[in-house]
């Protein structure tokens, strides 16, 4: 049998390996998708916990999360791609409007 | 309590009347900014004072007229209250107090008009005349709260306030550094005394709020007493050479504490050296304040506490001891100084002196007594010295003076009234009969341990009392003039206007005596009517003794006091060369006691410069300026500005990854705190 | 047997993940090395009695989301990534601490914290199990994900319109 345990580490470590991406990266793609690489960590732990309780809802969660991030996805590539006319980088530090 | 007691509504009017005076003044001179014609200061001041005097008058004959317990109480307003204790505005006239307030009121109205004559010259044109006024009005307000309050809280006021009368007009002249610096001298030096005053008063009134009589009244602490004069204090290990140790009784910790208080306002020993230098500032002010009123708070303060002093025999030792040393040690430092009015102050400290021996054996009425002689014939002698330094153009040295009789015979006349009454030649001077009352006392007081070497030290210093006053007199008055030319030509009587209250004084100098004199003296029945007067008022007994033993003490007295006379005579009249080849054969000792012995220097060293160098290093430059604004105030304004900026400007970068990560940080805080 | 296979792909799913965050040089790779992952991980779905799911992630995420980000990344096409000097090595740092101690802080919280797993009937996770909870008891959030997928649509279509002036 699958440990279950494991799984549920497994999805922590992609967890993070998405944060330190997010982080770290300084392109906006790659930040992009490591994004989505945590939204699939999360994914195999609702999965993970749905077999170890025997309950579907954790299964409907995962339908819903991938939606989810399909949307988002379409969304910001759209935004990315403006923003791409607009400055000509894709360099995140260019972005930095947040600033007071 | 109170009602029992005679109600007049006028005792108020006696220190209000200065005060109204001063306060025009004072609001005239600094928000106004105009200053009175000089004729209508005078008739302010003056006539404050003089109601004040006349006010005092009228309130003694009412008080001879209370039937019982002969006291006055008028209650203005309750100042503190608080639960069951209370402390009012009040005031309290009983013969003691009736006493104080008439000198000081009679003296002082004299000194005003004195004041009119020699402020005149005052060079800081109107201003001058009319601040100087003010302040005495002030002054006097003061010293008759101090003598007129009913509780210790308001004595305490005017105790206060004298001492800041002082400071003012010591340092009247205040462009000059000098006067200043000794207007200073004198407020901390009494503030040392006022420091252990207050512990006195401290002392005593949570010892009597232990015992369940929480009060300051005088009254209500006379009655409270009993209370606490058995308990005792155990002193700690390294006071345990102190006699008595290692138990005293309360009642004498607490006088010695108030005494402390005394000593500072009355110039005792250790605390007197404030009053030599206060005669910077304008004779008048030497003359009230420095011989007639505020030195005499510590000896008022004595007598009024007199219920205290009887329960406390070592404090009343201690006082007593106080007192001859200070009078013998200032008698001596007198006998070599040259300027006329340290010779004064120094007399005055001396005299002061002799009342504490009065009143450490016992003999609050002889203390008091001496007080009142000592008023008239120190301000005598005071203002003598003032129209002296007018008539020699404000020279104050006495090694310029001399053969001033020819010159100025009523003044000369007058000084050796004054001269005559201090010394003490029976019959014709107040001191005399003064004086003989203190020693006598001082022969009789069995129970202080010493008390015949307190009457032998007692008798010393009036021969040497006798011998520098007439020092002085006739190095002022007799034998060439030693003054320079320009000088002597316009040397001249002073105006009537202050000769006038010279007359006066003169007149009391002489017979003022006879208000008290011993029934041994003058045998008439209640000769000694302020005895008498006052002897209900204090803790003392009226003391019993064969004529002729009073004879016997009197005449060695004037014996001695004789001999001191023809030393004077001989000295610095006959031989004038003696003197100098006398202190040039005793060489190092001779110097000592013309530089005082040195004590200022000794204080300056040991104390004040030591105490300067922390203040100034360590308070000033250490804690100051360096730990408090550079480490405290500088220096969390630049961690405040390194931590903005070289930390927390990043929590605002704008970019969304920084605020990722503290997002994950922050949640893994959360996390780990709720999970630990 | 099953235990095995998933260890292999788990260790695949990790070295797609390291190899999309580490690599700098190529962002076409570090997309494709994601699609890795994500079959990866549709595999350990299917171990795990998801069967559905797992076919749908390898058919959205591996073919339908990436596919979109390697059309954008091609569409632009990025030059190499430049970095700004001063923040690269603290950012790494910090970034790496963080997630360590996210990591550690994940495990000791997981460990120990689960029993056996439940039994689960033969059909679990298939197709018709599915299919049935989501249109009867989830039919709401059903409707809702299609409401926001058209909301989707239509924001990524206006956002990347050319203006027309």
């Amino acid at each position: 049998m699958v440990p279950i345990e494991h799984a549920i580490a497994l999805s922590g470590i992609l967890f993070t390996i998405g944060t330190v991406g997010a982080i770290a990266r300084r392109n906006l793609i790659v930040v992009l998708m490591s994004i989505e690489l945590m939204l699939n960590a999360v994914n195999l732990a609702l999965v993970a916990f749905s077999r170890l309780w025997g309950n579907l809802d954790g299964q409907i969660f995962v339908l819903m999360v991938i939606v989810v991030a399909a949307a988002e996805v379409a969304v910001g590539l759209g935004i990315v791609i403006s923003l791409f006319r607009n400055r000509e980088s894709m360099n995140v530090e260019d972005v930095s409007l947040l600033k007071w | 309590m109170v009602d029992e007691l005679t109600q007049s509504q006028l005792l108020r009017w006696i220190p209000l009347l200065p005060l109204l005076a001063a306060a025009v003044h004072g609001v005239l001179l600094v928000v106004v900014r105009r200053t009175l014609p000089r004729g209508l200061v005078i008739l302010l001041s003056c006539g404050a004072v003089i109601a004040s005097f006349l006010l005092s008058f009228v309130a003694l004959i009412e008080l001879v007229g209370v039937e019982g317990e002969r006291i006055l109480v008028d209650n203005v307003y309750t100042w503190i209250g608080a639960g069951r204790f209370s402390a009012d505005v009040a005031y309290l006239l009983d013969p003691l107090s009736a006493a104080m307030s008439l000198t000081v009121t009679g003296v002082g109205s004299l000194i005003h008009v004195y004041s009119i004559g020699y402020m005149d010259e005052d060079h800081r044109e109107d201003k001058g005349f009319q601040r100087f006024f003010c302040y005495l009005n002030l002054f006097m307000f003061a010293m008759l709260t101090l003598v007129l309050g009913d509780n210790l809280l308001l004595m305490f006021l005017g105790w206060e306030g004298v001492g800041l009368c002082s400071y003012l007009l010591i340092g009247f002249w205040y462009a000059d550094r000098f006067n200043a610096y000794c207007g200073a001298k004198a407020f901390i030096v009494n503030r040392i005394g006022d420091f252990g005053f207050l512990v006195g008063i401290f002392l005593l009134f949570w010892s009597l709020a232990d015992a369940g009589q929480a009060a300051v009244a005088f009254r209500d602490i006379e009655a409270g007493l009993a209370a606490i004069v058995e308990r005792t204090v155990v002193l700690p290990d390294w006071l345990g050479f102190l006699p008595g140790a290692p138990e005293w009784r309360l009642t004498t910790l607490i006088g010695i504490c108030l005494f402390v208080g005394a000593m500072g306002k009355s110039a005792q020993i250790p605390l007197y050296v404030w009053l030599p230098d206060a005669m910077a500032g304008p004779t008048p002010v030497s003359a009230l304040i420095h011989a007639a009123t505020m030195v005499t708070a510590g000896v008022y303060m004595v007598c009024r506490m007199s219920f205290l002093y009887a329960e406390a025999p070592g404090a009343s030792a201690l006082v007593a001891w106080t007192g001859a040393i200070t009078a013998i040690f200032a008698a001596t430092i007198a006998i070599a100084q040259t300027d006329i009015k340290k010779v004064l102050a120094y007399s005055t400290v001396s005299q002061l002196g002799y009342m504490f021996l009065a009143a450490g054996v016992g003999a609050y009425s002889a203390a008091i007594f001496h007080l009142v002689t000592h008023a008239f014939f120190k301000a005598l002698l005071f203002l003598g010295s003032g129209a002296v330094i007018l008539a020699m153009h404000h020279e104050q040295n006495t090694d310029k003076m001399g053969g001033l009789r020819s010159y100025i015979p009523r003044t000369h006349a007058v000084f050796g009234i004054g001269v005559i009454a201090i010394a003490g030649l029976p019959y014709i001077a107040s001191g005399f009969f003064s004086k003989d009352e203190i020693l006598l006392s001082a022969y009789l007081a069995h129970h202080v341990p010493g008390y015949m070497a307190l009457w032998g030290i007692g008798v010393v210093t009036a021969g040497i009392t006798a011998f520098y006053m007439f020092r002085v007199h006739f190095r002022t008055f007799f034998g060439e003039c030693r003054a320079p030319e320009e000088v002597r030509s316009h040397i001249h009587e002073p105006k009537n206007v202050v000769l006038v209250p010279l007359y006066v004084l003169a007149f009391l100098a002489i017979f003022g005596g006879y208000l008290g004199p011993s029934e041994a003296f003058v045998p008439v029945p209640d000769a000694n009517s302020l005895g008498n007067f006052l002897l209900p008022a204090l803790s003392q007994e009226a003391h019993h003794v064969a004529h002729s033993t009073e004879y016997a003490l009197a005449g060695l007295t004037t014996g001695i006091i004789l001999l001191g006379i023809l030393f004077a005579y001989l000295l610095y009249v006959r031989r004038p060369e003696l003197p100098g080849r006398i202190a040039a054969s005793l060489g190092g000792l001779s110097r000592a006691v013309a530089n005082k012995y040195y004590v200022d220097e000794i204080y300056d060293a040991v104390i004040v410069r030591p105490l300067v160098l922390i203040s100034d290093r360590v308070f000033f430059r250490g804690i100051d300026a360096t730990l408090i604004d550079e480490v405290g105030a500088n220096g969390s304004a630049r961690a405040v500005r390194m931590l903005a900026s070289n930390v927390l400007k990043y929590l605002q970068s704008g970019l969304a990854q920084g605020y990722l990560f503290l997002m994950i940080a922050g949640a893994l805080a959360i996390i780990g705190y709720l999970t630990r | 047997m099953s235990v095995l296979f998933f260890y292999v792909f788990a260790a695949l799913a990790i070295a797609g993940a390291l190899g999309m965050v580490l690599n700098t040089r190529n962002t076409v790779a570090a997309a494709l090395s994601l699609v890795v992952t994500m079959v990866a991980l549709g595999g350990v779905y299917v171990l795990l009695g998801a069967y559905l799911i797992g076919a749908l992630q390898v058919m959205v995420y591996a073919g339908a989301i990436l596919v979109l980000f390697l059309f954008v990344v091609m569409l632009l096409n990025l030059r190499r990534e430049e970095f700004s000097p001063q923040r690269q090595l603290p950012t790494k740092i910090a970034a790496a601490v963080i997630g360590l101690l996210f990591l550690l802080q994940f495990l000791r919280l997981i460990d120990g914290a689960f029993g056996a797993p439940a039994a689960i009937p033969a059909d679990f996770g298939g197709y018709r199990q599915v299919g049935t909870a989501l249109f009867t008891d989830y039919v709401l959030a059903f409707e809702a994900t299609s409401l926001l997928l058209l909301a989707a649509m239509v924001g990524a279509v206006i956002l990347a319109k050319r203006r027309i002036d």
